[in-house]
This record gives C-alpha cells, structure tokens and sequence, in this order.
C-alpha cells in the first residue's frame, strides 16, 4: 500500500503457448491425425497420417486438487507417461504415450493410487460442476460433495462403456446453470421468493440495478419502515434468484425452500440432431447434504431406463425424441404436472402442435 | 473481516462428521485433498484449510453458503480474481479471506509436469495448496488466498507465462478442444484461432468495461467438445465446404466387421438429412450437397471417413444461459471461413473486435450479445456487422407477413450481383 512504485507492472501475456507443453508425439503430428480407436474403455488410440501412434489413458478427478494429488498426478506422468499431461473438459486427466506397452503399468498405477481410468466413447464422463458452498457466494447447495455422491453411485458407468451414447451429466448450485446444459443435469431451483432484509438493501444494493435484473418485472422501489428498500410482487415472482447476486439481502436460499431439480436432454454436440437445450423431469427434491439420496435415486432411474432402451448412438434426448415424452415418464414413473408446461417466451413452439400422439 | 483478528483457530482440527462421509466411496475425495493440506505440519495454509473445512463443515449442518464478495486485484488489472470474504469469520478466522485466482490455460490444456510442479510451488507459497483443473469458464482456478498474498501469487504465476482470466462485464477466458494436437475430425488450427482472438483484446479482459461478459470458445468440428453453441458469446466451429473423404476399402471392412445391418441402423439411417447410402457391395454412396457436416457418420467410421480438404470454420453468435430472456444458443452468422493464412486468422480477429466493438456500444447494461440481437432483429445487427443475410443462418425464412418489403427487388438485387461476385472472387483468388 505505502510503496506503489515498488509494484511489479503485469506482462500481459495471454493465452500460454500449448507448444512447448504438449507431448512430443502431439506436437510432432500436429494437425495430421488420420484415425483412432478405443481398444478397451478409458484408453483411445490415435494413428497419425505418418504413421506415429499415441496411446491415451483418461482418469476421472475430484477437479478440486490440493497439490500433493496433483503431484501424484506428475509423478505417475513422469513415471509412465513421458512427462506430459492435458485435462478435458469434464476435468479428466489424459497421460498420452507412445507405446502400448506403457498403457497396462499406468492403468495400474492409477488405480493403486485411486484414480479411476474411463469416461471414453459411450461411458457415464465426469460432471461438470461449479463452486457450491465451498467457494460460490450465492450457492444453493455444494457441487463437490454433490458430485462425489454420483460419481461413487457411477463409478461402473465411468469406468465401463455401456450406456446407448455418451452421457454428459452437469450440476449447478443456482439457476444461473454455470454448469451448463447436459444429458442429465442436476440444478437448484428455488421454490420461494426471496426474503429481504430492508434495514440492509439500500445500503448494498444499486436498486435500479436490481429491479432491472428481474426477468418477470415483480420488484418495485418501496420505502419499508421509513427506508428506502425494494419489494417484490409474490404472485409474479417466478423465484429464479436473479436478484439476489446484485443483492444479497434479497435472500433466495434457506434450508428448506432451495430444493434440486433434475433436468434431462442437454446435448452440445451437432452429431446426428441438432444441439438441445436440457428440459424439466422432477423438481422438488430436498437439499439432502451430505448424500443427496434422493437426487441419486432419481438419476440412477433415468440412467438405468436410458441404459435398457436407448438403442446405440441415440443420447438421451434423442433417445426420448424416439419414444416420445409419455413414454419417458411411463419408463422412470415420474408424474408429469403442469409445471412441465413451459410457460416462457417461446412456450408454444414447445407445444405438439400436430396430431401426433404416442400411446 | 473485522475484529476477530485476535482470535486463534482451536487445537487442533475442527470435527467434520458429514464431510467426513464424503471420504468413502470409490471416486477420488475432495476432501480427502483438503483435509491432507489441512494436516501439513508448519505449512502456511494448513490453519486456513482446518478453518475452510470448518466453514465447509458449517454449511453441510445448516444448507447455507457464507462466503461473500467485494474488490480485490492485481496492480495494472481490474479483473480476474474472484474476491471471496467469510461471512462467519469470527468462527472460522484464518479462511476469513479465501479469494481465488482466475488463470487462462495453455490453449487445448496441455501441461508438462514440470510447470504443473511449478504452478503448485507457487501456489503453497501463497495460497491454499488447492488448484481446480479447471473451472466452467475453462480457467485454472487457484481457489483460497489472502488479500495481501493475491499479488505475489500473480506475480509468480505471471513470471512463468501464466496470465489472469476474466471474470465480471469483460472478455472472458476462452477454451478450445484438443483438436489438432490430437483429433483427425479436426478443421483448423484451434489453439492458433484461440490465442490469435484471445491475445488481441486483453485488455478487454483485464479492465472490464463491456456492458457483460463476452465468452468466445473454440470447436474444432461439429462435435463441438468445448461446448461453445451453447456457451460462447461467439462460438468458433470447425466445418469444411467439399465433399467429405469417403475410404471405400475401410468402408467395406467396417462393414464386414460391424454387420450390415448394425452400420445400416446406427449409420445410415441416423443421418439427419438422409445424406448416405449403402451400396449393395458394401460402399457407400454421400451425397455431399444434403450432408450438414454433423460428424455422426465421421464419429462412428472414423477411419473410412473423414471432412474434405476445404476446411475452415462456421461463427454462431449469441449463445448464453437463461437471465434473462431465456436460454439461448449460438446462432450461424457466417457459415464458412477459411483459416488457414495469416490473412485467414487476421480475418477472424477482424470480425471478432467488429463484434466485440458493437456489443460495447450498443448493447444495454448486462445484456448479452445474443439478446442484442434479439431486441433489435436480425436484420438490423447483421447490417451493423456488414454481414449480408444467407440462407444457412435460418431454419426456413419468415413465416409472418408482417414485415415491410418495399425494397425487395433492390435486395434481390444486391443478392444477385453478391452471388456473382463471390462466383468470380473464388476465380480471381482476390
């Protein structure tokens, strides 16, 4: 504070290179990759056009690493792995060798150390997660701990390739969604407006900024107990939490009112259909820390109703697109409410407008 | 963060009946990370680690979060650190303040160990001893800093090649796939496109003044690994114009391998636009103008099918979560470009800063590009991008006739004499 002249200017330096860190074989053959297969699950086998091959193992983490895991990490890199590692977007860890003969003592070495080898072609892959209770500060539940519970309740599913396609799973501790869209996508929803706490909201809060982040225009100016404050029209109030960032004494979470809903037919991908959006199977089910039995349930149904009756490549919304969304809650037994009626901009492109019905 | 200085965590760790249940289980244990920093005799973040694991603890008994945010930085940027205060410090004292450092990956994610070793060094120095790789914006996250160690942890990071992300109404860090490193599907040089567009506008994403975040991510195929329809601002995806390369002999043997019936199920007949063929010889016949290079068939043959010579990429814009208009995904601005050049690239970072200076002077306060486009049309937002409307940007072609169409011959016009002098372009090589 008292020496700024002693600051150290930043070297704006961006985007590091990946050059000088990427495996060898990598770089060599860079943009010149002919073919590859999967030889068992977890390990993928890429043949370049010149010939040159690299073996990948991918191995499930926790993404939340302190450092001694992560120097395991190096340590079984440098030991069996030339050195050099690359992370997907899922938080799997990849080693990329140059000989097969490497690939049985690294699997090995993984697993003495914990690390689960899989998440290729047809697997359950890791859950993209955000912060939760351990860093976020507006979460409604934890992701890690979350997560941890399903990847034990999956961990045959990651390790295995059974399921139909791919399966992509996210969670997120609000409705913002920062995990994203997903083939099963395990989200917080809030079930009650926000409490405010008026001796607070004109002291923290910008509240034009606040009533401008409503997406349902249910917050007003008011002067509550002689103050300055917002109120919040209960009967428009859709209870998405949108005001509460801006506005932490606009509270959206409590114990009981923040529940979990559970989301399925997210896909980024383009293969095949075109990329969806995630759509509403159940809501309502409890914050349960530190297990989460109930949310487990409901994923484990529509994993194993996937897994019976998808037929290989469909994912799982392109799975239901087939056997249609009556069928869908026929398999997993879930009720279908009026809650499943979208009623956003849009709503009734979301609608049959056909006379097209399953029975 | 106040007056409960003086208070000095408890002998010993603080209990943690419910975390300690997430220990079991197959999958590797978060908190058995945490609570390993926690047990690290005389290292500078184990009080801070116990007091984090407290608070953790906490927020398991009562479902609440506690942290708060507020300012903190780095001299010379305004942004890239997520500042995070304790809201129940006078319990949890030494992890009052647990900020987390945003860093940009190496493009594609690569890592030797030895700068991995070196990221963690630095980061048992000055922080936690915990790294997530990576967070969903695609960043390093260092997570559990001091306010006063915040700077020296930048500065060593910044001293080995590493930069801080964005975070707040900035340019946001970017991801891009494997893609070339690794990947026969893939259309262009990723990690070129990446560091090329990212590296232009850092300022934009070291002293936020955007109206909102602005995320551009990198696919090198339709696969779209990095997820960028549905997450980037600007959705960079590799694609290709002619036809794709069918190898006949592994065609035959995959199917002799697979089963005719198997590949004429799961291949054939997924293709969205009905686009192949299987011969009765077991060849396949493509017809290459009804093909949308969805890679599904490229996917499961990969080794008798491959995208065409002439690839580049398609831009979708617009992509973005639900706040506040509702959920949605990037839409096809331009269906090709060529990036092989450096002219090529310079192109792409063109058209990158004439989206990058719209959003700033004409989007509204935290609005994303994608509702921009929404509030005032399509028509009117390509026409302040001077790009010319194609069929390739829309399902089918309006279905409302409430629209005025005055000047539709003169635009039929335009479209016309575009068309030609695309035709002549592509002989000229202009």
């Amino acid at each position: 504070m008292d020496a700024p002249a002693q600051m150290r200017r930043p070297d704006e330096v961006g985007v590091p290179d990946p050059m000088p860190l990427m495996h060898p074989v990598l770089r060599k053959n860079y943009g010149a990759w002919a073919w590859h297969d999967r030889p068992r699950p977890g390990v993928l086998h890429h043949v370049a056009k010149g010939g040159d091959e690299v073996w990948t193992v991918r191995a499930g983490t926790q993404r939340q690493m302190d450092v001694y895991t992560i120097r395991t990490l190096c340590d079984i890199a440098d030991r069996f792995a030339e050195g050099h590692v690359r992370f997907t977007t899922r938080s799997n860890i990849e080693f990329m060798l140059s000989a097969e003969s490497k690939v049985q003592p690294l699997i090995d070495e993984l697993g003495r150390h914990g690390f689960p080898v899989g998440g290729t072609g047809n697997s359950v892959s890791m859950i993209s997660h955000t912060q939760g209770w351990l860093h976020c500060d507006i979460p409604g539940t934890d992701a890690s701990g979350v997560v941890k519970n399903l990847m034990d309740m999956m961990h045959h599913e990651f390790t295995h390739e059974e399921m139909p396609n791919r399966v992509r799973i996210t969670t997120s501790c609000c409705q913002i969604n920062c995990g994203g869209q997903g083939d099963i996508s395990i989200n917080v929803q809030y079930t009650k407006p926000p409490k405010i706490n008026h001796d607070l909201v004109n002291k923290v809060c910008e509240r034009p900024a606040v009533v401008a982040r409503c997406p349902v225009a249910a917050i007003r100016p008011a002067m509550v107990n002689g103050v300055p404050s917002l109120e919040v029209d209960e009967k428009k109030c859709v209870c998405c939490g949108a005001c509460y960032p801006p506005c932490p004494p606009m509270q959206i979470n409590s114990a009981e009112s923040t529940k979990i809903a559970v989301w399925v037919g997210g896909k980024h991908s383009n293969a095949r259909s075109k990329p969806t959006f995630h759509k509403l199977v159940v809501a309502n089910l409890p914050n349960n820390a530190p297990h989460w039995p109930e949310v487990s349930e409901v994923v484990r149904t529509i994993l194993s109703a996937y897994k019976e009756h998808g037929r290989h490549y469909e994912r799982m919304g392109e799975w239901i697109d087939r056997i249609g969304w009556p069928r869908f809650f026929e398999l997993t037994r879930f009720a279908f409410t009026k809650h499943h009626l979208d009623t956003w901009t849009g709503a009734r492109k979301t609608m049959n407008m056909s006379a097209h019905v399953h029975f | 963060m106040s007056q409960d200085e003086s208070k000095s965590a408890p002998d010993g760790p603080h209990p943690t009946p419910l975390l300690d249940q997430l220990e079991g289980g197959k999958w590797p244990s978060f908190v058995t990370g945490l609570k390993r920093l926690r047990d690290t005799q005389g290292a500078q973040y184990a009080p801070m680690m116990n007091d984090l694991l407290g608070q953790l603890e906490h927020s398991y008994e009562n479902r609440a979060g506690y942290w708060k945010g507020g300012t903190v930085s780095v001299f010379g940027y305004g942004g890239g650190v997520i500042p995070r205060f304790s809201e129940v410090a006078a319990k949890f004292p030494a992890s009052k303040e647990f900020h987390t450092l945003r860093v940009q990956p190496p493009a594609g994610f690569h890592y030797d160990t030895a700068t991995l070793r070196k990221l963690c060094d630095i980061w048992e120095r000055h922080g936690s001893g915990l790294i997530a790789f990576h967070g969903q914006s695609g960043d390093i996250m260092f997570q559990g800093c001091t306010t006063e160690n915040v700077q020296k942890a930048f500065d060593e990071l910044n001293e080995i090649g590493f930069d801080l992300g964005g975070a707040g109404p900035a340019l946001r860090t970017s991801m891009s796939c494997v893609g070339h490193a690794r990947c026969e599907m893939s259309c262009y040089d990723e990690a070129r496109a990446h560091r090329s567009v990212i590296n232009e506008f850092l300022d934009e994403m070291h002293r936020p003044a955007l109206p909102y975040k602005f995320k551009f991510k990198f696919s090198g195929c339709g696969n779209d690994c990095v997820n960028a329809i549905h997450r980037a601002d600007f959705a960079v995806i590799g694609t290709w114009r002619d036809d794709m390369k069918v190898n006949q002999d592994e065609v035959r043997k995959y199917v002799a391998k697979a089963g005719r019936k198997y590949t004429i199920d799961t291949v054939i007949a997924m293709c969205p636009t009905r686009a192949l063929s299987l011969n009765d010889d077991d060849t396949l016949s493509v017809d290459n103008k009804s093909c949308v290079r969805c890679m599904h068939c490229i996917n499961v043959m990969n080794k008798a099918l491959s995208p065409g010579d002439d690839r580049g990429a398609s831009i979708l814009v617009g992509g973005k979560r639900s706040l506040k208009v509702g959920d949605l995904m990037g839409t096809m601005l331009v269906p090709f470009m060529k990036l092989d050049t450096d002219e090529d690239f310079d192109r792409l970072v063109a058209l990158a800063r004439r989206m990058i200076d719209f959003f700033a002077e004409n989007a509204l306060e935290h609005e994303r590009i994608g509702e921009t486009m929404d509030r005032i049309g399509l028509p009117s937002f390509l026409e302040a991008l001077e790009i010319e409307p194609d069929p390739n940007m829309v399902l089918h072609p309006r279905t409302s006739s409430y629209v005025r169409t005055d000047d539709f011959t003169e635009e039929s016009e335009k479209y016309f004499e575009r068309k030609a002098r695309e035709n002549g372009l592509d002989v000229a090589a202009e």
